[in-house]
């Protein structure tokens, strides 16, 4: 089965406003806040760019940050709470 | 309704209807300074009515109503009229304020700069806004500060200030000459005394101020002090207004522009005399 692509919502729907270690992003389709830390807005800014598939996308942050086993699972699993809140779009 | 009282606080306009004369003759008496609503069109209309016809003379009984109500809040004896309608106005500005972003917090103004301070009931945001007033601060407000998404600046909303329990004496020992309402015993918040705003901060709560420092007290801790980062004050700020949501985008765009460019700290403090002097230190250091 060929891999699945993510993108970041388009761009004209969020506003992005890094705090500190937290960043706030607004969704404006949901009129919803969030609160994201690292690697959130990574994963966000790297989707924005292109879609990628989930081998790219850890490719991708790999090359700015050191991924260990461990770091992989917590990328899925923030991966998913994008496309659950509506700022990543699985395609 | 029987009796009417129109008055003006800050931008917001209020129109009170009551069964009763008793708190529409308090409010006459406390907001004898103020002005009628902008055009006589007000904001906000508050209902203190009687549930039952009987209920006006037999243990009469205060139950709110309004353009926005809480369905399930309790009747106040009519000798707590007085709070009834404060209850019922701070209730429409909580659910009903769309142009402001609403911040529950005491808000004191020097040289066009205004202090933030919010926390919880018992936090003493009201006492120390008091008290700061009897030094010459100017007070904008115990209860809300508006925050213009426009333009990033606070507006006044100089209601009567609600002090309780200790706080009443503590005000009324530092304000030796200051206007009260009557002491309300026994209120679900324990012993209330309304302090009446000075003529200063009536006459000029039409001036906006630059939010300059946010505070977050506590009362009844050894003096301490930290520095909070943004994303937390966004945190506190957040839970802190009744109407962020409500808002949408003009409320992150206020909230966003506020905690990034207003420095903030919480500070513990174990009695008003030393919450006071925490306050004018990290006032000075700015």
């Amino acid at each position: 089965m060929a891999e699945r692509f993510y993108r970041a919502a388009a761009a004209e729907s969020l506003r992005i406003v890094p705090l500190d270690d937290f960043t706030v992003i607004f969704h404006r389709p949901s009129g919803l806040t969030h609160l994201v830390t690292a690697p959130a807005p990574q994963i966000l800014a790297a989707l924005s760019e292109e879609p990628l598939t989930r081998s790219a996308l850890m490719a991708r942050l790999g090359e700015t940050f050191e991924l260990g086993d461990a770091s992989t699972e917590a990328l899925d699993a923030r991966l998913a709470e994008l496309v659950a809140t509506g700022l990543v779009e699985a395609a | 309704m029987r009796h009417v009282f129109h008055v003006r606080i800050g931008p917001v306009g209020f129109r009170i209807g009551s069964d009763w004369r008793g708190p529409v003759a308090e409010l006459e008496r406390l907001y004898a300074g103020y002005p009628q609503p902008a055009d006589g069109i007000p904001d906000f209309t508050v209902r203190l009515f009687a549930a039952r016809p009987w209920r006006r003379w037999l243990r009469p009984a205060v139950t709110l109503g309004g353009d926005f109500v809480l369905p399930d809040a309790a009747p106040l004896p009519l000798a707590q009229g007085l709070l009834a309608a404060e209850m019922a106005m701070n209730l429409q500005m909580a659910l009903g304020q769309r142009r402001y972003l609403l911040l529950h917090a005491s808000a004191v103004e020097r040289d066009g700069r205004a202090v933030l301070m919010t926390g919880l009931s018992g936090a003493g945001k009201s006492t120390l806004a008091a008290l700061l007033a009897a030094r010459g601060w100017r007070l904008m407000g115990d209860e809300f500060a508006l925050i213009d998404p426009a333009t990033g600046l606070v507006h006044a909303f100089p209601r009567l200030v609600s002090l309780k329990n200790a706080a009443i004496g503590a005000v009324g020992a530092a304000l030796p000459r200051a206007r009260f309402g009557p002491l309300l015993a026994g209120t679900p918040k324990g012993d209330i005394r309304h302090l009446v705003p000075d003529a200063e901060a009536v006459a000029r709560m039409d001036r906006p101020a630059a939010p300059a420092l946010i505070l977050f007290p506590r009362f009844g801790f050894d003096a301490a002090e930290r520095g909070l980062g943004p994303s937390e004050v966004f945190v506190r700020l957040t839970q802190a207004s009744t109407n962020y949501v409500a808002l949408g985008e003009r409320g992150f765009a206020a909230m966003t522009r506020l905690v990034g460019k207003v420095p903030a700290r919480a500070i513990d403090y174990p009695d008003a005399e030393s919450g006071i002097a925490q306050v004018e230190t990290l006032w000075n250091a700015l």
